[in-house]
């Protein structure tokens, strides 16, 4: 069944939609990433003008995360406390991103920067995380209790703050510092930064993995609205079409992902993110690497 | 809805001087693009009509050519640098139509002198502008050729040989195949009768493509309410998540 798009002003598949809305969906419930990372490259790649998919999606992940963080909520898997500390430095970051992003765009370079952003990200924290939790696996089965750090410089911080559910007491400047990092790249690479903020959060902030996905969700929620808001009344690129068809597969999806996420092991969570992030930065460095087909490309406007 | 005869849009005294003229009728004089569009074909004849016998030699060729709303574009170039390959040159196209075809009764070479493509710009190089490149980029007609190619590949540029049928050199018709990724705007129709590569005669109309129903008041909303349309996007988002989990929640129990 093909549906025309008012905004992204194209004809498409809308099952197609829904079945992407819905694999992404699990994904997201299942690590408490967005999966803007996934979702948006393959926008592009069924023909949705990037600048559509990039606020569309923004608009989907605030359904999926909504509807895994009330699924944390009730497990009381969500670190309000932590998550808002995070949110402070999340919008600040997504404001000063949205300037950043502008100024690239100016300079005609906005794509290449978001790639690279994409590859240099993905690969070095898929590369981290699949090597520890790799450690962490064969560390299980020689039977040797997994080793937590307990000081590092973190820890010699000032304005430290009890984190009780995620049963830590730091700084506040580590979190902040996250956040500010994750609102930028959420602005420029289109993303909620779940892919970014789990890893943070469980290797600088020392969170416990299984607080750490409900709270990286709680965040992305509001993240991911600001943006949302921001692109809908300055560029008018959010299709309220597309976002419906996604975030229909993407809820459902999110709440099976949620659970499939609850029966299965930290270690074993963390080497499949990783995994598939390896996977999609490899791609993309692909992309760069190898000659194009298509030497050329058009853009609206002049420059 | 397609195939219906709405419009026979009649040109008798319009160029009284002419030996030939077109008479024209358009299957639709306006698309709608409701929600399930998914591209649409318009069916464009008419008739020549004259005051004098139909001349021998040479043969009387048409040629029909629909044009999108123009706009200005930029086509980037990718080089390897570094390694990587990345937009180096670009060069701006002043003006080129979001949508093109040509369909004519015969290879367009021979329907169409140089000189009459040049005067009415009407071959697919034709209809695009591009005043002038950056001094450092010496082959700045590769970036229109590249443009043209993207364009044709994706059905938004068409050069429909041989695809109008001319009976008896009174009668002619042709469909004109839109693609489902269309812009709105007014289409301009040209039509023009040709004689051993000369225009004898042209007639011009339009075709409106317009957004109908939900997808016009979407798209308004967004553009003149975009804050409101922000929030319902957000609200409907926050709705599907809390729906999704309580259904869910339901289940479980």
């Amino acid at each position: 069944m093909q549906i025309y798009l008012p905004i992204a002003e194209v004809s498409v598949n809308a099952f197609l939609l829904l079945g992407l809305g819905g694999i992404v969906g699990i994904l997201s419930g299942m690590f408490g990433v967005g999966g803007g990372f996934l979702m948006t490259p393959l926008l592009f790649f069924i023909g949705i003008p990037p600048a559509v998919a990039v606020a569309t999606e923004a608009n989907q992940i605030v359904a999926s995360s909504f509807s895994g963080v009330l699924a944390h909520f009730k497990r009381k898997t969500v670190d309000l406390r932590m998550g808002t500390v995070l949110l402070i430095g999340g919008l600040c970051g997504a404001a000063l991103g949205v300037m950043v992003f502008n100024y690239l765009k100016a300079q005609g370079q906005v794509d290449l920067l978001v790639k690279l952003c994409y590859v240099v990200f993905l690969g070095v924290i898929g590369g981290l995380m699949f090597f520890e939790s790799l450690n962490a696996i064969r560390n299980v089965k020689k039977g040797k209790a997994p080793k937590r750090k307990k000081h590092n410089w973190i820890h010699g911080l000032p304005l430290k703050m009890r984190f009780r559910v995620s049963g830590l007491y730091i700084s506040v400047i580590p979190p902040l510092i996250v956040g500010v990092a994750v609102g930028v790249l959420a602005a420029i690479m289109g993303v909620g930064g779940g892919f970014i903020m789990v890893p943070a959060m469980i290797y600088l902030l020392g969170m416990p993995t299984k607080v750490v996905v409900g709270t990286s969700l709680f965040q992305i929620i509001f993240v991911t609205a600001f943006t949302t808001m921001l692109h809908a009344t300055t560029n008018y690129t959010v299709d309220i079409v597309l976002a419906v068809l996604l975030l229909l597969g993407g809820v459902i999806g999110a709440q099976i992902g949620t659970r499939i996420g609850v029966k299965m092991k930290a270690e074993q969570l963390r080497i499949l993110l990783a995994l598939m992030v390896l996977i999609v930065c490899g791609k993309l460095a692909l992309e760069l690497l190898l000659e194009p087909a298509e030497l050329y490309s058009i853009a609206a406007g002049g420059h | 809805m397609r195939k219906l005869i709405a419009v026979l849009a009649l040109s008798f005294a319009s160029l009284p001087a002419l030996a030939e003229e077109v008479v024209l009728g358009l299957s639709s004089d306006t698309v709608s693009i409701n929600t399930n569009f998914d591209g649409s074909e318009i069916l464009i004849f008419g008739a020549v009509k004259r005051d004098a016998p139909i001349p021998a030699d040479p043969p009387l060729e048409v040629i029909v050519t629909v044009a999108g709303p123009s706009e200005t574009k930029t086509v980037r170039r990718k080089e390897k640098r570094f390694g990587i390959w990345i937009n180096t040159d670009a060069v701006e196209i002043d003006s080129a139509p979001s949508f093109y075809a040509v369909s004519t009764s015969a290879p367009l070479t021979e329907a169409l002198s140089f000189t009459e493509d040049v005067r009415h710009q009407i071959s697919i190089p034709r209809a695009i502008r591009s005043v002038g490149a950056p001094a450092n980029i010496a082959d700045s007609a590769t970036f229109t050729q590249a443009l043209i190619r993207i364009k044709s590949k994706a059905n938004q540029y068409q050069l429909n040989e041989d695809t109008v049928s001319v009976d008896e050199e009174t009668l002619f018709r042709t469909a004109i195949a839109l693609p489902a990724a269309l812009t709105e705007g007014d289409y301009k129709t040209r039509i023009f009768l040709t004689r051993g590569g000369n225009v004898v005669s042209q007639y011009e109309t339009s075709i409106y493509v317009r957004k109908v129903g939900m997808e016009r008041w979407l798209f308004t909303l967004s553009r003149e309410q975009s804050f409101f349309y922000g929030l319902l996007s957000l609200a409907i988002a926050v709705a599907a998540g809390w729906g999704a989990s309580a259904v869910f929640g339901l289940f479980r129990r």
